[in-house]
């Protein structure tokens, strides 16, 4: 019988692999971008689990919030990089210090 | 019931799997390609969950969108990719450690944790029974009733990233001939005409 335990089990290594991916990605903005989709997919694969659960609807409308903004995150982001790459023609993160920051 | 365990045990087998090659895969192209994977394969385990709407809202929107907007970037950039993957297996042993705490961090949390005896009283919104409403009805019912403000935000947010993508992204290109209509309107008989006289035999 499949469970809640199962689906946050999934969730919990997707959650890893992401912040793993960022890590071991750390030059190429782009796949740091898809890193962060795959920790998004976690979360909202938490919340939709926690909602069926629980018979509560609330977690399936935050799962749609999620969605929204994550897909705005990536048309900003990817929005950047193309702007970058024109100013700059690379993307690698470590060049990306005009701002000194 | 059967059918229902080897499905999730298949579609969470090949999200895990599509996102390992995600973040492994050496082509950025088949990064996008395995993103798409996990994509539907996740929205096959929210079928399976029973949240049909969000699974149907995951393939739209990520596989139609997302994913699609990565695979254009990606394709439109001429990015020498070998070079970005220098030092990959430098940054594997940092990764691995934060990886593991985080997994070690994760299994702790959902080993020392349970409900709340009055869990199962406490909702904000329940689910209808199956053969009231569907999913997408339900979902309906409330999204646009009581979380109606956090529905308009989420609409702001996104018109916020449009706007910004285009500001971002627009360029007004060097050498482009354009016809500028206030220059037009605004030409007056003065700029347009000039009367000489001619002197006969002359010349101008």
């Amino acid at each position: 019988m499949v469970g809640l335990a199962h689906y946050l089990t999934v969730a919990a290594i997707l959650f890893t692999l992401g912040i793993f991916g960022i890590f071991l990605n750390r030059k190429n903005v782009i796949v740091i971008l898809m890193s962060i989709e795959l920790i998004l997919l976690a979360v909202n694969i938490n919340l939709v689990a926690f909602s069926v659960h629980h018979q509560d609807l609330v977690g399936q409308v935050f799962a749609l919030l999620v969605l929204a903004i994550a897909a705005a995150e990536a048309a900003i982001g990817l929005a950047i990089i193309v702007v970058y790459f024109r100013n700059r023609g690379s993307i690698a993160v470590e060049d990306i210090n005009l701002m000194r920051g | 019931m059967i059918v229902q365990t080897i499905a999730f045990y298949l579609f969470a087998a090949v999200t895990v799997a599509a996102g390992v090659m995600v973040i492994s895969a050496r082509n950025p192209v088949h990064s996008v390609l395995f993103l798409i994977l996990a994509f539907f394969n996740a929205a096959g385990l929210f079928v399976l969950m029973g949240a049909e709407f969000i699974a149907m809202v995951l393939v739209i929107v990520y596989v139609g969108a997302v994913a699609v907007l990565f695979l254009f970037v990606v394709m439109m950039l001429d990015i020498n990719f070998v070079e970005l993957r220098q030092g990959f297996l430098q940054y594997l042993p940092i990764g691995a450690l934060i990886g593991i705490v985080l997994m070690a961090e994760l299994v702790l949390v959902f080993a020392g944790w349970a409900f709340a005896p009055e869990d199962t009283t406490v909702k904000a919104a329940p689910t209808p029974p199956a053969a009231e409403a569907t999913n997408t009805h339900a979902l309906g019912n409330i999204l646009y009733t009581d979380y109606i403000y956090a529905f308009q935000a989420a609409g702001v947010i996104l018109l916020i990233a449009m706007i910004g993508a285009i500001v971002l992204t627009l360029r007004a290109r060097e050498g482009v001939r354009k016809q500028r209509i206030g220059d037009q309107l605004g030409r007056g008989r003065d700029d347009a005409v000039e009367l000489k006289k001619v002197q006969p035999g002359s010349g101008v």
